[in-house]
């Protein structure tokens, strides 16, 4: 592997007896869009912050480019940030803005233009120049933040929660467009989100965040496929949690004898120990499928739709199986049917054997 | 039937609010009243309009003397204070530090003085280290009492201001004191320029300081006072009291609309 554009060591920080961040160590490739996903104030921007230099780590090391940046301040350190309110300044026009770090270069003033000109052609707000910051929409503060940042061209831009303040529509679209500007400048991109659909579309890797800890660092589809916990399962989209006994153990996977769904084959996460003879699963609601036809095939269950909720292109379906205490979790596309199946009816499960996950606690 | 106490009631208190306005505002009325009224003494009925006891007053050296003395004591105190009000409304709207509500206290803590004992004391300093009263005695007390206004425009102006604006500055390069010089002040400007206005404003209205503390140098209130002795002097004292008071409410209007222009761009960015 390269040498990472962010090494971060045992990073510890504390507010008085609050501890916000506990021993986070993590590496960022360079070029790379990493995103740092958890619940509200699990201390997402309190550990972006650090590496921006605007918090003073209590413990540990940040690296930038191989160099070590405790104890420099913001203006000395090779990052820009996007703020999560943008922090336009009110009093300079658009250009102003964008221009604002550039003047500390001491370019030509035709170089200068240049410059800002082309950051603001890069988020398509080229003719935006002239305009007040009162005068602009939310997704347009969000570009003019965002060329302030890159014209600077630093090693690493920081985004704290950048599209959060958007509507649906315009946050899908800029995700789209984030992603290519990403691309288009490669420059690592750090991004703060809250919304696991935004982490698992934009990212290249995703550190999970759980109070203050990282629980898992790994590829989108890896972390969505393979969650280590229970909590990262949960937290990225909907998780049908059951609970077997370990029959046999390999490097990689679990033979695991799960109640009404027989004999499994459960995939380990990295980092798995087994506690006892028994362990926790998870199948995705979207690995259950509805079988409209019946066949003959030893992996299916029976139950009963208790409850359904319609999503246009699928439904969410509470599905009741003898055996098991908790209503199945079912995604079905609505190609076959699936928004007609009243509650009451009954349903044959069919499910992948291989597509189960054994969960740490 | 419902409608008619409520009206009486309504009655009563109009009546109520008028009274007191007038017991406020009508003898101050009368002051410019009197200073157009063609006659030396001082009492209805009117007998006529005049500009001459205006006119008098730009021939009185000793009334432009003391006019200039108010204008410098004025300057230096509007200074002083916003200064040492930006220092302390910077100092409270963005650290916390052990003894803050204290400092607090102490810096608003004028406003409940009696002057008379402020300016005794001052007064019972100067003389005891050997220095003798002078306009600067003056400006420095007068400062005193002028930075409270000055700190509660400023830190109101400060708390407008978005921390992370400061932050963004530091992000793009820029220093501290850049950041200071870029960002900072020009937000703020629009308190600055208020604290100025009502600082000064207070200093030109102040009486009791400035009648202990001027010694030989008068300033305007001071001078007036001195002039109630002559009768004969006191329709151009009127004259001078009515530019006075209408010095002060220009001022005080300019103040407040620089300070409602400010608050409307503030909301304009928090509704965006
Ligand atoms: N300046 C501060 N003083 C005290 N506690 C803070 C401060 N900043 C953040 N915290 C606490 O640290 C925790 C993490 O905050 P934060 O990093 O903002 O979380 P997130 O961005 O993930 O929502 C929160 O519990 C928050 O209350
Ligand atoms: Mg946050």
């Amino acid at each position: 592997m390269t040498d990472p554009m962010i090494a971060i060591h045992a990073l510890e920080k504390s507010y008085g007896i609050y501890k916000a961040l506990h021993a986070v160590s993590l590496d960022v490739a360079p070029g790379e869009f990493f995103s740092l996903l958890g619940p509200s104030g699990c201390g997402k921007t309190t550990l972006l912050r650090s590496i921006a230099g605007f918090e003073t780590p209590s413990a540990g090391d940040i690296r930038i480019d191989g160099e070590s940046v405790i104890g420099k301040a913001p203006n000395q350190r090779p990052t820009n940030m996007v703020f999560q309110n943008y922090a336009i300044f009110p009093h300079l026009s658009v250009a102003e803005n964008v221009a604002y770090g550039l003047k500390r270069l001491k370019l030509s003033p035709s170089e200068e233009k240049r410059r800002v000109s082309e950051a603001l052609d890069q988020v398509r707000l080229g003719s935006y120049g002239e305009r007040r910051a009162q005068q602009l929409s939310g997704g347009q503060r969000q570009r003019v933040a965002l060329a302030r940042a890159l014209v600077l061209r630093p090693k690493v831009l920081l985004l704290d929660e950048p599209l959060s303040a958007l509507d649906k529509k315009l946050r899908e679209e800029m995700q789209v467009e984030l992603r290519a500007l990403q691309r288009a400048v490669g420059i690592t991109f750090v991004l703060v989100t809250h919304d696991q659909y935004e982490a698992l579309a934009l990212s290249d890797r995703i550190a999970v965040m759980f109070a203050g800890r990282v629980a898992q660092i790994a590829t989108p589809k890896e972390i969505y496929q393979h969650p280590q916990s229970r909590e990262v399962a949960a937290f990225l989209g909907g998780m049908n949690f059951l609970s077997g006994r370990i029959l046999n153990e390999t490097a990689t996977s679990l033979s695991v004898e799960a109640g009404r769904f027989g004999t499994v084959a459960a995939t380990k996460p990295a980092g798995f120990t087994r506690t006892g003879e028994t362990t926790a699963l998870g199948i995705r609601p979207e690995r259950l499928r509805i079988l409209w036809e019946p066949q003959d095939t030893p992996h299916q269950i029976t139950g009963t739709v208790v409850d359904r909720d319609y999503f246009g292109e699928t439904t969410h379906l509470r599905i009741r199986a003898e055996g098991l205490d908790e209503p199945l979790s079912v995604i079905e596309t609505n190609s076959f049917g699936a928004d007609d199946l009243p509650r009451g009816a009954t349903v044959q499960l069919a499910y992948d054997p291989e597509a189960f996950v054994a969960l740490a606690d | 039937m419902k409608g008619t106490p409520f009206l009486f009631k309504g009655g009563w208190l109009t009546l109520y609010i008028v009274l007191i306005l007038s017991f406020l505002y009508l003898p101050i009325a009368l002051i410019p009243l009197f200073s157009f009224n063609n006659a030396a003494a001082v009492a209805f009925p009117l007998s006529g309009f005049t500009l001459r006891w205006y006119d008098a007053l730009w021939g009185n050296k000793e009334m432009l003397r003391a006019a200039l003395n108010s204008l410098l004591v004025g300057i230096i105190v509007a200074c002083l204070s916003t200064l040492l009000g930006i220092l302390a409304a910077r100092a409270l709207t963005r650290y916390r530090f052990p003894g803050k509500r204290a400092a607090t206290a102490f810096l608003s803590a004028p406003l409940f003085l009696p002057e008379i004992i402020v300016a005794v004391s001052l007064l019972t300093i100067i003389l005891s280290v050997g220095l003798t009263p002078s306009l600067v005695a003056v400006a420095l007390g007068q400062t005193i009492f002028c930075l409270p206004y000055s700190m509660s425009v400023l830190v109101a102006g400060f708390e407008g201001m978005d921390r992370s604006l400061e932050e963004a500055s530091r992000d793009l390069g820029e220093t501290a004191a850049g950041t200071f010089r870029r960002v900072t002040l020009p937000l703020v400007a629009p308190a600055i320029v208020s604290s100025l206005i009502v600082s000064f404003t207070v200093s030109l209205d102040e009486f009791i300081l400035a009648f202990f503390l001027a010694g030989t140098e008068p300033t305007l209130p001071v001078y007036i006072w001195g002039q109630l002795r002559f009768a004969a002097k006191l329709p151009s004292v009127l004259a001078l009291g009515s530019l006075m008071l209408l010095a002060s409410i220009l001022l005080i209007t300019l103040a407040e609309s620089v300070r409602r222009r400010a608050e409307r761009r503030l909301e304009q960015q928090v509704l965006l």
